[in-house]
């Protein structure tokens, strides 16, 4: 009997790991980039303009690396995705954000800097990309903390 | 997780626990810890995706993420769940209140 729950129990969280793997994508290529420039490339992003539609609001200067809140969002029409590249961390690419109809274009996040560098955020709308930069200052570095 | 009724949108919070590591920083015997962190993420309302994400190891440590809802009402279901680099995968759920 417990041999077969056992089973059950292991059947069922195939079942469900297994379709959400299946699904979740996660592209190797683009986090695993060094250079804000290659990360671009592996998300097919050809060219990019600048825009104060999209807005970051993040410190000027953060004292611990380790937590630096970051809010982004876009006021262009039609945004679907928003993407986060900070230039001096060792994979500058951090995050991608895909908005489906029902969600609004914006994200606050915490996330860690190695050193003072652009936060570059992009805005995908009609398969176009706009961007906008903002630095922050790191006292304190949070790639190894 | 929470998920309040803003003006005209629905403000959600969620925090999730997870060590988000780097894999460049080292134990007190001087050793790398591995890369453990989440990469995907996915924000559905009353069952249909509205927000799907791709992350890297640069989330700080406990992940909070705040999102915006377009509209909704009181009740709505709101799931987050994500999967990390080593398959392990969890859900959290709560009600618009």
């Amino acid at each position: 009997m417990d041999r077969l729950r056992r089973t059950l129990v292991a059947a069922l969280m195939l079942g469900v790991v297994a379709p959400l793997r299946a699904l979740a994508a996660w592209n190797k290529e683009a986090f695993g980039a060094k250079t804000p420039g290659e990360a671009l490339k592996h998300l097919g992003i050809a060219g990019a303009t600048p825009s104060t539609e999209v807005r970051i609001d993040a410190p000027q200067i953060a004292e611990n690396g380790a937590v630096v809140p970051i809010e982004v969002s876009s006021a262009i029409p039609g945004t679907n995705a928003l993407i986060v590249v900070i230039e001096k961390n060792p994979f500058p690419l951090t995050a991608r954000f895909d908005f489906k109809d029902g969600a609004l274009p914006f994200v606050k996040l915490n996330v860690k800097m190695g050193e003072t560098s652009d936060v570059r955020v992009l805005a995908e709308a009609g398969g176009k990309h706009y961007f906008a930069t903002h630095e922050v200052k790191v006292t304190i570095g949070g790639c190894g903390g | 997780m929470r998920a309040n009724l803003g003006a005209g949108f629905t403000d959600i919070r969620v925090l999730m626990t997870h060590p988000m590591e780097t894999g460049l920083r080292k134990d007190p015997d001087g050793k790398l810890v591995p890369m453990h962190f989440i990469q995907n993420l996915t924000v559905k309302v009353n069952g249909k995706t509205v927000i799907d994400a791709e992350i890297s190891q640069a989330v700080s440590r406990n992940p909070v993420f705040s999102f915006r809802l377009k509209g909704g009402a009181k009740g709505d279901k709101i799931e987050v769940s994500w999967l990390d680099n080593h398959g392990e995968s969890a859900a959290i759920e709560t009600a618009v209140a």
